[in-house]
């Protein structure tokens, strides 16, 4: 079994043990977000603003107009975090929390995209598929954002 | 059980149970504040385990009780997790959709 790649400390911090791999794969997802989050022509955007009142035209505007810049300046936040502490060794609670939204933001917008419709849904053989490469960078942060709640939860 | 750790001082109140305000002098329920619920929807990327831990965040709830809601999200495609005042609905709706739960509200019936 390969150690986890995020322990608790008994200080109450948290250990990250990442590959260089890994974490130069964490450190390109912040452009990519950014890119999305900045685009709204982008469907896969739509999935980190939903809805609110699906069946009340007026309040959704309104919910919209309150909501949606702060709800931007979150994701980014949480986006922003990750990209500043992705080279760390050690984290603080907080900063692991953010990487935990940062992660499942990326999944959400790579879900829409790959239109992924349940667990276990069939991956594409990797070589010839252009998609093959998003399907393993989204089981690596399934995987990774899972270790994460694990140890959050414990 | 308290399994959330020292992640964040969460200033969400604990359980909140929909809340029947009565005109005293009436008997009738006062319409304006018929109770708001929050309700999550399933969705195929959102993992078993974050729904779960982040109802233990937003709403203090016990493992036992935001395990029986995300079940019943993973089931039946949908669960009330809170509700109350429309500010306050609208508000868990906002922390809900900060960590990307597909999440609704509408007027309880």
């Amino acid at each position: 079994m390969p150690p986890r790649p995020v322990k608790r400390t008994r200080s109450g911090q948290y250990d990250i043990r990442l590959s260089p791999e890994e974490r130069t794969l964490l450190r390109g997802l912040g452009p990519l977000m950014r890119q999305v989050l900045t685009d709204d022509t982008d469907p896969a955007r739509n999935r980190l603003f939903p809805v609110a009142y699906p069946d009340d035209d007026d309040r959704q505007t309104e919910y919209r107009l309150l909501a949606s810049g702060e709800l931007l300046d979150s994701h980014l936040a949480a986006l922003a975090t990750l990209e500043e502490t992705v080279d760390a060794e050690r984290l603080d609670a907080d900063a692991v929390y953010a990487w935990m939204r940062a992660l499942n933001e990326v999944r959400l917008v790579l879900g829409a995209r790959l239109e992924i419709s349940e667990e276990g849904d069939e991956r594409p053989s990797a070589g010839d598929d252009p998609q093959a490469q998003a399907f393993a960078i989204y089981d690596y942060l399934t995987w990774l954002q899972g270790e994460i709640i694990e140890t959050l939860s414990r | 059980m308290d399994a959330s750790g020292e992640v964040s001082s969460s200033t969400v109140p604990a359980e909140v149970l929909p809340v029947e305000v009565k005109d005293p002098d009436s008997d009738e329920v006062v319409v304006a504040d018929r109770p708001w619920v929050v309700i999550v929807w399933n969705d195929p990327v959102n993992l078993m385990s974050y729904v779960t831990f982040v109802l233990q965040k937003l709403f203090g709830y016990s493992k036992d009780k935001a395990t029986k809601l995300m079940l019943d999200v993973h089931h039946k495609g949908k669960a009330v997790v809170s509700s109350g005042s429309r500010d306050k609905a609208e508000l868990d709706v906002f922390h809900l959709h900060e960590h990307g739960l597909w999440a609704t509200m509408e007027h309880d019936e």
